[in-house]
């Protein structure tokens, strides 16, 4: 079934304005994805008719925001295929759910001399984290190189795995290169050796159709803002029985059973992870982004967006010095480029008045950087709105940008 | 002239141009004068890094006058640089701390001052300020010796 893209447009009011008197083109969904109506409704609709705080109060209001709060775990679970409700934790972003495992999955299970596996690829956001676990437990950080096509080098993977590896954090999409990584393989590889595995969903829980279980990942950890949702709501998918064991990552409310200053005692999953009030408008209205995704067409928007991508990689590479980094075939729909001779923040800086919205600069991925020697790259990332029109458009821009900066000479 | 004046013919050069893509040309115009940096002197103690671009700025302090030279290694925030230098440069230690740039709001450029930006621009403003407080501080403890 052919996707109506002007009719999905409608629901996503905030992209039909012009900018610097412009029409706005948003290249810039795999920062964050603009939020579809029905979710600003939801949280009009929470916060003016039945806003309380939730799993304390004893009165309606409580209960009914309790119910839809509870409600979302459960279409959440669905939507990735999660086994049990209490597998699902809600953080506030991608970036907080690999901050919780490299915490209470360290804190429980990495000591002195183990080994965490990442690939050159991860956004820092599955680096950092684990560094500051390295750093506390003593444990050593080893890395899968990609190949300058962007390919990840999972046969490399067996080298770098020994009887100390613990986990190994892995993007399932690369943000920068929008390299699609083969984490199924990888979790097979890694289980066979009793090693666990997170995977960084941030990029590929919209742009696939996830089952956490047939994957087999351990954790996976995504952001609703990416997916048509409120930010600062998020999700980390962990199996059972490995949350279960682990220490919590914070205290607070919520998340206890018994409070005494003697010896507290901790809550039951999903709440031992989930201290303090947690964010119950945005995720109530984020419920309402995965009803949207699951009343879409997953298939026919996913090929419209693969189109998209692969008509502007052709225009691009037609464009004389054109430079793009991830070439190999498992590609989504993010393009990161540069024009040889020009600095990326030049042609950033005049697509931007030309009413283009795309990233510059390093794109939080410093070794992606370094791996390919430049101090930053333009990316332009796709989403189901976005049309060929938009596309033709950003083309003919660039090149009148490229034009326009063609005398200049980089001085790096 | 002045600070004011400079400003102000900045000010009156861009009134020609009323088309964002014609403001950036003449800015690449301005970032494409050949006098720049040699390589030599682009030196750690001299960069400004931003995540989006790296601005180079020497100070050289003479007669009661602060001169900067400066460069960018993107065309657009070199040519922002040069509008910068033509306004602080050769000015005294009082001058520079006492001005009020507004040239850069009025030419509505304003958002590449952004601290989110992060092109190395504020943090160069900051530097040709703190340059000016250190070289005052030198000329009044040689007034005093």
């Amino acid at each position: 079934m052919a996707l109506d893209i002007l009719k999905i447009r409608k629901d996503f009011p905030i992209l039909d304005q012009k900018v610097y008197g412009k029409p706005l083109i948003y290249f810039d969904s795999a920062a964050s994805a603009q939020k579809v109506l029905s979710v600003l409704k939801k949280e009009e609709q929470l916060v003016l008719e039945y806003y309380g705080n939730i799993h304390r109060g004893a009165h309606y209001m409580a209960d009914k925001a309790t119910a839809e709060f509870e409600a979302v775990r459960d279409s959440v679970k669905n939507f990735i295929n999660a086994r049990f409700r209490e597998e699902i934790i809600f953080t506030k972003g991608a970036t907080e759910g690999m901050n919780l495992v490299a915490f209470s999955f360290g804190e429980s299970f990495i000591n002195e001399g183990d080994e965490i596996i990442l690939t050159e690829m991860e956004h820092h956001a599955n680096i950092v984290p684990w560094q500051m676990m390295a750093m506390r437990r003593k444990a050593v950080i080893k890395v899968i190189p990609f190949s300058d096509d962007g390919r990840l080098e999972v046969e490399k993977l067996d080298s770098l795995i020994t009887s100390k590896t613990k986990i190994i954090a892995v993007a399932h999409i690369s943000n920068t290169l929008g390299m699609v990584n083969p984490v199924k393989e990888i979790i097979a590889k890694a289980h066979s050796h009793g090693i666990k595995v997170l995977v960084d969903g941030a990029q590929s829980v919209k742009h696939f159709k996830i089952d956490v279980q047939d994957m087999d990942a351990d954790f996976y950890s995504f952001s609703s803002h990416k997916m048509y949702g409120p930010n600062g709501v998020g999700v980390l998918y962990g199996k059972r029985e490995l949350l279960d064991k682990m220490v919590p990552y914070q205290g607070g409310g919520e998340m206890i059973s018994v409070v005494k200053f003697e010896k507290t005692t901790y809550n039951s999953l999903p709440y031992k992870f989930e201290a303090g009030t947690p964010d119950i408008t945005g995720v109530i209205a984020f419920g309402e982004a995965v009803r949207y995704l699951n009343e879409m067409d997953t298939d026919a928007m996913i090929s419209y967006e693969n189109s998209l991508t692969c008509y502007c990689m052709d225009e691009l590479k037609k464009i004389k010095g054109v430079i793009i980094y991830g070439t190999w075939k498992d590609h989504s729909s993010v393009i990161s480029f540069n024009i040889k001779g020009i600095h990326h923040y030049d042609l950033a800086m005049i697509l931007d008045k030309g009413g283009v919205a795309l990233r510059s600069g390093r794109l939080c991925a410093d070794p992606v950087m370094d791996h390919y020697g430049v101090s930053g790259m333009l990316r332009v990332s796709f989403d189901v709105y976005n049309t060929f029109a938009e596309v033709d458009s950003f083309i003919v821009l660039l090149k009148k940008a490229i034009k326009m900066l063609g005398g200049a000479k980089i001085n790096e | 002239m002045t600070i004011e004046e400079v400003q102000l013919e900045i000010i009156d050069e861009f009134s020609f141009y009323d088309d964002w893509m014609d403001k950036y040309g003449y800015l690449i115009e301005l970032g494409n004068d050949p006098e720049s940096l040699n390589p030599d002197e682009k030196k750690e103690k001299y960069l400004i890094d931003g995540c989006q671009s790296r601005v180079w700025l020497i100070p050289e302090y003479k007669d009661g006058l602060i001169s900067f030279r400066g460069e960018s290694d993107a065309i657009i925030v070199k040519g922002l640089v040069a509008l910068l230098l033509r306004v602080l440069s050769n000015r005294s230690p009082s001058e520079i701390i006492d001005a009020d740039l507004h040239f850069i709001d009025d030419l509505g450029l304003k958002q590449n001052l952004s601290p989110t930006r992060s092109n190395g621009l504020v943090s160069m403003i900051k530097q040709m300020r703190l340059y000016a407080v250190a070289y005052k501080e030198l000329e009044e403890a040689g007034t005093k010796n």
